[in-house]
């Protein structure tokens, strides 16, 4: 049965690996990295144009600045990043060859022409419409072809991957289900196939009326499917980030899910639930009913909530079990103390769990609460809450996994070793500080996407309380921290790949950088049998704890701000 | 290279029969069924009804 394809075996893991997946893996990894390096520097630009004090760019670069900064790292860096995970966890984990490379390097090279299209639009200062586009503002045609030559790319990704997993079917190279990191694969897979068709169906129109085909879109039309693509693109991240964090946790400590069933119907709870949350978008809009935005974003989204807290138990519970078998049992917390911290792939892993959980995932079940939502729609809290999803949740988490990627994929040994072990660290931190600022600011009444908050130019002059003011200036501080950590990311990644010292098959014994056999567990079955887990408890209770008290505030921040009497 | 594949192999116990499997994880095991549900159902329930309520708004006069 063994089929022979062009391929070498990892010393480091023993999985086979594919040459060519293993080029394509490099291939978007790399142009990944690039477009994270863009986009975070024009991040860097907005919030220091926010910080009242600096407010560094004129208005309409702001526009700009602020378009370049949602399309490059919200669409590009994170798609390019997570076609890399989907070869990854089909062609490398499953042993297997990749199915169709050819289609796999057309699918890269229009990914990359639309982003560089997108790219060029809106330096060119016409396209000035943020990610989102709403009509009836309106961007030059090369705007939105960049985007669906984009969207029709990551398409033929997407289905390369499936197709892969069919060839390991058939060529069975894996016995029994496929592994779980894989099947999160699958999900998240599976919910870009349906965010790339909203795109599709929503795109294709906005760039035909853009070069003056089609009369008019409809406003509340393009609304509810673009946030059909806008929402679902972040359930494909979470679906791949929290596959990340399985996998790190395999390869960094040797553990295995708590239990591999309950995490499986946890991914499946996201297939079938988590895109319908789209609905929280237009929980403002006229025109759609209480009924269709409460069923969409609450009974319903709370079983993909439910399949997020399963994950962020499991992922910590996971690691306790297997740090208790590795030795480490003293107390509640032996096991973390002794977690390998200076290990940025470990470090970064669990930062991500902790912050998205703590700080996007609470927030955003607030937001997502048709009434509580009232209180902060569009205000800088939306954009602190999803900093602390895709910036400190999939992004820090995507970093970790990077750790890995240079070693194992690129072959090379990391550079700088100091800065790695920092550089999570600092990005957690910076990335932490701006989205509780902007939590904090947006809480005040702060809106987002807005270039001047003291309205030097309006008519009727408004005041934000100078506490506000206070807090978009620590912004401001803790973006520069966050640009600092992303620069480090950027230059250990592109000096370990240019420079570092190749990674032979001898380092593999000498300076082992995954825990042992973790590419036997990552690629298996089974799951840790234990469920006696002081700490994992204790870290939950915390958590829900926080959660219901700060989802009560907020209802009683509700009946404040609006009596009924 | 030659190497040894990690498929089902020397007598391992009958556990890679399919008609062992139990139901939900051959659901599971189905990625295009999954991708059936995954597309239906935000299809059905967000984009369908949601254009439904849409076309539903009268015209203004
Ligand atoms: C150096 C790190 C970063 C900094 C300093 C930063 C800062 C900011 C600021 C200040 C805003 C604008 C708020 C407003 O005026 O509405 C913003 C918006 C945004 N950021 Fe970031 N960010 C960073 C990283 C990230 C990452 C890693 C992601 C995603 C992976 C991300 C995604 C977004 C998105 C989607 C928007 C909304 C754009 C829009 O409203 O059209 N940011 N960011
Ligand atoms: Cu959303």
């Amino acid at each position: 049965m063994a089929t022979t394809f062009a391929h070498r075996v990892c010393p480091d893991t023993g999985l086979k690996v594919c040459r060519n997946a293993e080029a394509l893996i490099k291939a978007n990894a790399v142009v990944a990295i690039v477009f994270l390096a863009i986009g975070g520097l024009f991040g860097l630009l907005v919030a220091l144009t926010r910080w009242p004090a600096v407010h560094i760019l004129p208005a309409d670069l702001f526009y700009l600045a602020l378009t370049a900064h949602g399309a490059d790292i919200l669409i590009f860096w994170i798609i390019f990043f997570e076609i890399a995970i989907l070869y990854f966890a089909s062609a490398v984990l499953l042993n297997c060859r990749l199915a169709t490379p050819r289609f796999a390097w057309l699918a890269f090279a229009l990914m990359l022409v639309g982003a560089l299209m997108g790219n060029v639009a809106v330096l060119q200062g016409e396209s000035s419409v943020m990610f989102t586009s709403y009509v009836p503002m309106q961007a030059a045609p090369h705007f939105y072809l960049g985007l669906i030559l984009f969207a029709v790319g990551a398409l033929i990704a997407v289905f390369v991957f499936f197709g892969t997993l069919v060839v390991a079917h058939q060529e069975k190279t894996y016995e029994g289900s496929i592994p779980l990191v894989t099947f999160g694969a699958v999900a998240a897979a599976i919910i870009a196939v349906y965010t790339i068709a909203s795109g599709a169906i929503i795109l294709i129109p906005t760039f035909l009326w853009s070069v003056g085909l089609i009369g008019e879109i409809d406003t509340l039309t393009y609304r509810v499917v673009w946030w059909g693509l806008g929402h679902s693109s972040q359930q494909i991240n979470v679906a791949a980030h929290v596959a990340v964090w399985y996998a790190i946790a395999a390869l960094t400590v040797g553990s295995k899910p708590l239990s591999e069933k309950v995490s499986r119907m946890a991914f499946l709870l996201y297939i079938a639930f988590l895109p319908i949350a789209s609905a929280h978008h237009l929980l403002t809009d006229p025109g759609l009913s209480s009924e269709f935005k409460i069923f969409n974003t609450s009974y319903a989204i709370y079983l993909a909530v439910l399949a997020s807290m399963i994950h962020g138990m499991s992922v910590p519970g996971a690691i306790e079990a297997a740090q208790r078998r590795n030795g480490f049992t003293q107390g509640v917390f032996g096991w973390l103390r002794n977690a390998p911290w200076g290990n940025p792939a470990f470090s970064g892993m669990f930062l991500s769990v902790v912050m998205f959980g703590f700080v996007g995932g609470i927030s955003g079940v607030v937001l997502g609460t048709e009434q509580l939502n009232l209180l902060m729609h569009n205000t800088l809290y939306v954009t602190g809450h999803f900093h602390g999803t895709v910036a400190a949740g999939t992004t820090l988490a995507f970093m970790a996994i990077t750790y890995l990627v240079i070693p194992l994929i690129f072959r090379r040994e990391l550079i700088l070793k100091r800065w790695c072990k920092w550089q999570p660290y600092l990005f957690g931190i910076g990335t932490f500080g701006i989205s509780m600022l902007m939590m904090g600011a947006g809480t005040l009444g702060v809106s987002r996407r807005h270039w001047d908050m003291t309205f030097s130019d309006a008519t009727l002059s408004f005041d934000y309380p100078p506490a506000a003011f206070l807090m978009m200036g620590l912004n401001g501080i803790f973006a520069v921290l966050a640009t600092i950590g992303g620069i480090m990311f950027v230059v250990i990644v592109v000096g370990s790949v240019l420079a570092g010292k190749s990674r032979d098959a001898e380092a593999a014994k000498t300076s082992p950088i995954i825990f042992q056999g973790g590419g036997a567990t990552i690629a298996g079955h089974g799951g840790e049998a234990t469920l006696k887990l002081p700490g994992t408890v204790t870290l939950v209770t915390v958590f829900f704890i926080s959660f219901v008290l700060y989802y009560f505030v907020n209802w009683k921040f509700l009946s404040e701000v609006w009596p009924l009497s | 290279m030659v190497d040894q594949d990690n498929s089902p192999q020397q007598g391992a116990p009958a556990d890679g029969d399919d008609e062992r499997v139990p139901p939900m994880q051959a659901i599971l095991d189905n990625p295009f069924l999954l991708l059936f549900i995954g597309v239906a159902v935000p299809a059905v329930f967000y984009t369908i009804w949601g254009i439904m309520e849409i076309a539903a708004i009268p015209i203004a006069k």
